[in-house]
């Protein structure tokens, strides 16, 4: 496809919004994949066709065998939507959408409709599946938040994690990664004593908004058993809640945004576990 | 050919082993002119219009002629549907998977059950997902009529409609679900200090 329009390159990454459904360590973290080349933005699609002052949502559908479809916020569209036909160099992959996808840096997954085959602007929400009975958050007292849209600022430790066993007590590098789709990650601290005594943990420059950023931590760890987590905090202030902090916000029955910390449990054999 | 429709297709062309993709564009008028401009895709046919724009909203726009009852879907669900759905629309064999049916007034106690009768809000919606991925071996291989009875059948066995109540373009966006008024915006951020208290804090760190 040539829209006369050169391809961008960024960093980026999809987010699931479902994180503990899946297993560790990648997929854990709800986020995969990094797109280096073969995008393009959205608006360039949309000024070519012509857009009307009524249409106020874009319909993206899919060509898989439900025609999966969502409804998007014209203003995102136009702002920093992508259209991807590359990842790493090479063309999609068909597990990734080939030959055409979304990609809608920092917000939820799902959103980013694969194996792109329409776009339609519309004026309102058509309130089709995958944003009514699913990706929809019900809450203790029985309403269901609908268009949480954004994935708010998450992280893992990706080492040690579970699954990894650790040979024996010593200097270790705790690293991992961590995200937010409200701009940059300003600070991620780690805590190695059940969620207590955070401290600063170094993060790999250069960060990017809307991209993965890596953190590292030195410890030591003396063999005894040992509870890590990280928590990261975004560029807007907003820091990572625990696992209570959200259950009291949301109850238990919200799945689709999770982003609670993720501790580990390293026992004193060096096993790494789910806690 | 220009239409009055605003819509980009994208058609994938599966024969070709490169990335092939044909922009077909929807005329209107400036769009025909940008077409032009970069010698890019063509007018696509009223036909394939049809074929791809197949999303209904709740206003039940697009919905096509036919009709259908739940009494004429109960054989068509059993055939189609209840392998997974199970006979009742209960759900598929445990843990019960994909229910259709029951969870009436759950949705606030600590067993939540969400199925089209407690949780979706538009019979538009089902028509729509039931049309366009059921059923899950063969999606799109239902009829039009079937789709309206099939639905028809699901809303009967939730206590919707009734039996005998058609189901076609005009009386399916009237369906008022029971859980219409159950979903609410996006209210966050709600866990952590106030957006207002965060720069103070961030500064202090």
């Amino acid at each position: 496809m040539n829209l006369h329009r050169p391809a961008i390159g960024v960093s980026e990454r999809e987010r699931c919004g479902l994180c503990r459904r899946v297993e560790p360590p990648f997929a854990r973290a709800a986020a995969y994949g990094s797109y280096e080349s073969g995008l393009r933005e959205l608006i360039h699609l949309l000024k070519f066709g012509g857009v009307r002052p009524a249409a106020k949502w874009i319909l993206a559908e899919g060509a898989d065998a439900c025609k999966m479809q969502r409804s998007i916020p014209l203003e995102k569209a136009m702002n920093d939507i992508l259209v991807a036909y590359g990842q790493n160099g090479e063309a999609l992959r068909p597990e990734q959408g080939y030959p055409l996808r979304l990609l809608i840096p920092g917000w939820e997954g799902n959103a980013s409709v694969k194996w792109l085959r329409r776009i339609k602007l519309i004026e309102e929400p058509y309130m089709v599946r995958d944003e009514t009975s699913k990706y929809t958050d019900l809450m203790p007292d029985g309403t269901a938040r609908q268009f949480t849209f954004v994935m708010d600022a998450k992280s893992v430790v990706t080492f040690p994690s579970a699954g990894q066993k650790l040979p024996g007590p010593g200097f270790y590098e705790i690293t991992g990664l961590a995200w937010t789709g409200r701009g940059r990650v300003e600070r991620v601290e780690i805590s190695t004593g059940s969620g207590a005594n955070w401290q600063r943990a170094e993060l790999q420059e250069p960060r990017f908004p809307l991209a993965f950023t890596r953190f590292r931590f030195t410890w030591r760890w003396d063999g005894h058993e040992a509870v890590i987590a990280s928590r990261a905090t975004d560029e807007t202030g907003y820091v990572q809640p625990s696992k209570d902090e959200l259950i009291a916000a949301r109850g238990v029955r919200s799945d689709y945004h999770y982003n609670g910390v993720r501790p580990w449990k390293v026992m004193a054999d060096g096993r790494v576990a789910n806690v | 050919m220009c239409s009055d429709r605003h819509e980009i297709f994208l058609r994938l062309d599966a024969g070709r082993p490169a990335i092939t993709v044909v922009l077909v564009l929807l005329a209107c008028v400036g769009l025909c002119a940008q077409s032009g401009k970069y010698g890019l895709g063509r007018t696509p046919t009223p036909e394939e219009i049809r074929g791809m724009d197949i999303t209904i909203p709740p206003d039940g726009t697009g919905l096509p002629p036919g009709h259908g009852t739940a009494a004429e879907g109960r054989e068509i669900y059993e055939r189609r549907c209840s392998r997974c759905h199970g006979h009742k629309g209960e759900g598929g064999d445990e843990p019960k998977q994909s229910p259709l049916v029951g969870g009436k007034a759950s949705l606030k106690t600590p067993k939540p059950l969400k199925t089209v009768g407690s949780y979706w809000p538009y019979a538009t919606t089902v028509w729509d997902y039931t049309r366009r991925a059921m059923p899950f071996d063969k999606p799109g291989t239902l009829t039009t009529n079937q789709v309206y009875s099939v639905v028809a059948f699901v809303l009967y066995m939730n206590g919707i409609v009734g039996e005998n109540t058609v189901l076609d373009a005009s009386s399916l966006p009237q369906i008022k679900m029971p859980n219409r008024e159950g979903f609410v915006p996006d209210p966050r951020p709600d866990t952590g200090p106030k957006p207002s208290a965060r720069k103070k804090l961030n500064r202090e760190r």
